[in-house]
């Protein structure tokens, strides 16, 4: 039994990091309409620059700051040199989502370029804390640092998107770019907060992602792709779904590993997004209705 | 074939490969070879990505396919035709299953869904000993072949051939109604259908022709290399085809065989770092899809109508 609750326990972390990272995913879907395939690499570049900042000796959250820096220049910038040209010039979702491949691989060379592809060790403080009981539940502080982390960016998002006027601006310019427009909202200063936004929230789940596993130029791609599968479980439009279907796969992945072997354990995130698009395309939590375009 | 001069133009290329065959460095062969096993599977993501307009990221899924049944078919003893045709018909089978979310679903969708598809058959044959042979990998018995042929020149001809063929077949399919129906459904879904055309049978044609095609491609590739493993299969690939299309000109046959020279000998250059591939690849689709949409056949076409008269229309 207790095997079990370690697995919940290992499905939990896993879980809420995917959570994490579909979290950033839905919230420039929902404000910009773009499935963001370079995510896992924004996130990387900046906990790469963060590590090398803390190796020169500044403090963690100092250098989490000077990583999130470079992470929001990057995202800003692709989306003003990039996407919002492509945009202008009338290219379809499919094109947009091609161009963020493309950023994708222009920065996992950067990366194997700038920091080698030596794995390495991130030395998040709290790696070396002792685990923590409750009854027959062993949690790693990491665990509940990523948990901490997983809340603080909901409410953070929740707050902002429901409850501000910001939000608000944000919303009505992803459902209708013109119409915010006709309105005078500044979209591009919009979107491109969205997209800074977004690498904010890329690299903290960076940051914990490197502390767990080990820091090489593709580590956040896997976990990237769960977030992915995530965020379409939860349904893709919808920030409570992207938590849900995070955990839900984290969980699930747990238990299947425990049960059925480690292969059917790396394959079920891939099963989940094939089955929910196939069933219930619009996700857990998602409208129906809306055309997947 | 359509016409003479059609016929003109094969015996060309054939002649060409011919002449290159018995003059150039084996070396050269084995470069062209590549492209030309490469050149099957980007005229089938070609097909469905610039023709349909369904974008695949699970290429790499249909590739397994092939080379691994293949693979298996031979060392049971099948002869290399036989194992061919049913190592495309396997993959073309997985294309139609893979293809039914099609019906359903678009654009970044369907790329995240034949993704799934793609990584769920790596990590099945990264689990299964028995599909993929386990840690020494899956060997594939080399290619009997008329006594005093090189095995280089032997697969050369024969990739050569395939892709000759293949590349009559994509021609006379986007030319034929089959392909204007899939165009028109990647155009106008909705007005083909008010037209008559059945988009569930376009969409799944597209997929199965596709992937029968990166099937033979990967069955070409494991009679290449000869040892298949799973790390051969990765998103990577999937990736690749991606970019050896766009870069290389959507909807566009030209496009496809130039796309698939530029991913077999882009990883040539660059002399080994290991950052020059994706930071290539990531400039070619950035500046691709931003400054020159019919990629490398556009610039080509360009140039050519510049030789001819001087203009740039």
């Amino acid at each position: 039994m207790s095997a079990l609750s370690d697995y919940v326990a290992a499905g939990l972390a896993s879980g809420s990091l995917y959570a994490l990272v579909a979290l950033g995913l839905v919230l420039l879907h929902r404000t910009t309409g773009v499935l963001h395939f370079g995510y896992g690499e924004v996130g990387a570049l900046g906990t790469f620059v963060a590590f090398r900042a803390m190796q020169s000796g500044w403090p963690l959250l100092v250098a989490a700051g000077i990583g999130t820096s470079a992470s929001v220049a990057v995202a800003v910038g692709f989306y003003l040199l990039v996407l919002h040209p492509a945009i202008r010039r009338g290219a379809r979702p499919a094109t947009l989502f091609i161009l963020t491949l493309g950023l994708a691989q222009v920065l996992q060379g950067v990366i194997v370029r700038c920091f080698g592809a030596e794995p390495e060790r991130f030395p998040l403080p709290l790696a070396d804390a002792p685990a923590l009981r409750a009854g027959p539940i062993v949690l790693h502080p990491i665990t509940l640092a990523i948990l901490a982390t997983l809340l603080f960016s909901c409410l953070g998002l929740f707050l902002l998107l429901e409850r501000s006027r910001l939000g608000l601006a944000l919303r009505a310019t992803a459902l209708n770019l013109e119409a915010a427009e006709a309105l005078g909202l500044p979209t591009r200063a919009l979107l491109a907060l969205a997209w800074g936004l977004s690498a904010v929230l890329a690299v903290p789940s960076g940051i914990l992602l490197a502390a767990t596993l080990l820091l090489d130029p593709f580590f956040m791609f896997e976990p990237m792709l769960k977030g992915f599968a995530a965020a379409i479980l939860g349904g893709l439009g919808s920030l409570p779904g992207a938590v849900v279907g995070g955990l839900l796969l984290g969980l699930t992945e747990g238990v299947v590993g425990a049960t059925l072997g480690l292969p059917f354990r790396n394959s079920l995130g891939f099963v989940v997004i094939v089955a929910v698009l196939l069933l219930r395309p619009q996700g857990l939590l998602g409208q129906p209705g809306k055309e997947r375009a | 074939m359509r016409d003479a001069s059609d016929v003109i133009r094969v015996l060309g290329v054939l002649v060409c490969g011919l002449v290159l065959a018995a003059l150039a460095p084996d070396a050269w062969l084995v470069r062209a070879s590549l492209i030309f096993i490469y050149a099957l599977a980007v005229l089938g993501q070609n097909l469905l990505m610039g023709y349909a307009g369904q974008l695949s990221f699970g290429q790499a899924g249909f590739l397994a396919t092939g080379a691994y049944v293949f693979a298996h078919l031979r060392s049971m003893g099948a002869p290399f035709l036989l194992a061919l045709a049913l190592a495309s018909s396997v993959a073309a089978l997985a294309g139609v299953l893979v293809g039914l979310p099609s019906l359903r679903l678009r654009g970044a969708y369907l790329a995240v869904a034949t993704l799934g598809f793609g990584m769920a058959v790596y990590h099945l044959l990264a689990g299964s000993d028995l599909l993929s042979g386990g840690r020494t990998g899956l060997a594939v018995p080399p290619l009997a072949l008329p006594s005093g042929m090189s095995r280089t020149v032997g697969l050369y001809g024969i990739a050569l051939v395939l892709l000759v063929l293949a590349t009559l077949g994509v021609r006379n399919i986007v030319s034929s109604y089959v392909g204007r129906a899939v165009v028109a459904v990647r155009d106008a879904d909705l007005a083909a259908a008010s037209l008559g055309v059945d988009l569930a049978r376009a969409k799944l044609t597209a997929f199965a022709v596709s992937s029968f095609l990166t099937g033979a491609s990967g069955a070409l590739l494991a009679q290449f290399l000869g040892h298949l493993e799973p790390q051969g299969f990765t998103m990577t690939e999937s990736v690749t085809l991606v970019v050896a299309v766009v870069v290389g000109g959507l909807a566009s046959i030209p496009g496809s065989l130039l796309g698939a020279v530029f991913v077999v000998l882009v990883p040539t250059l660059g002399s080994g770092t290991s950052w020059f591939v994706p930071v290539t690849y990531g400039l070619g689709l950035l500046l691709v899809l931003s400054f020159q949409p019919e990629g490398l056949a556009g610039l080509l076409r360009g140039l050519r109508n510049v030789l001819r008269d001087g203009s740039s229309r």
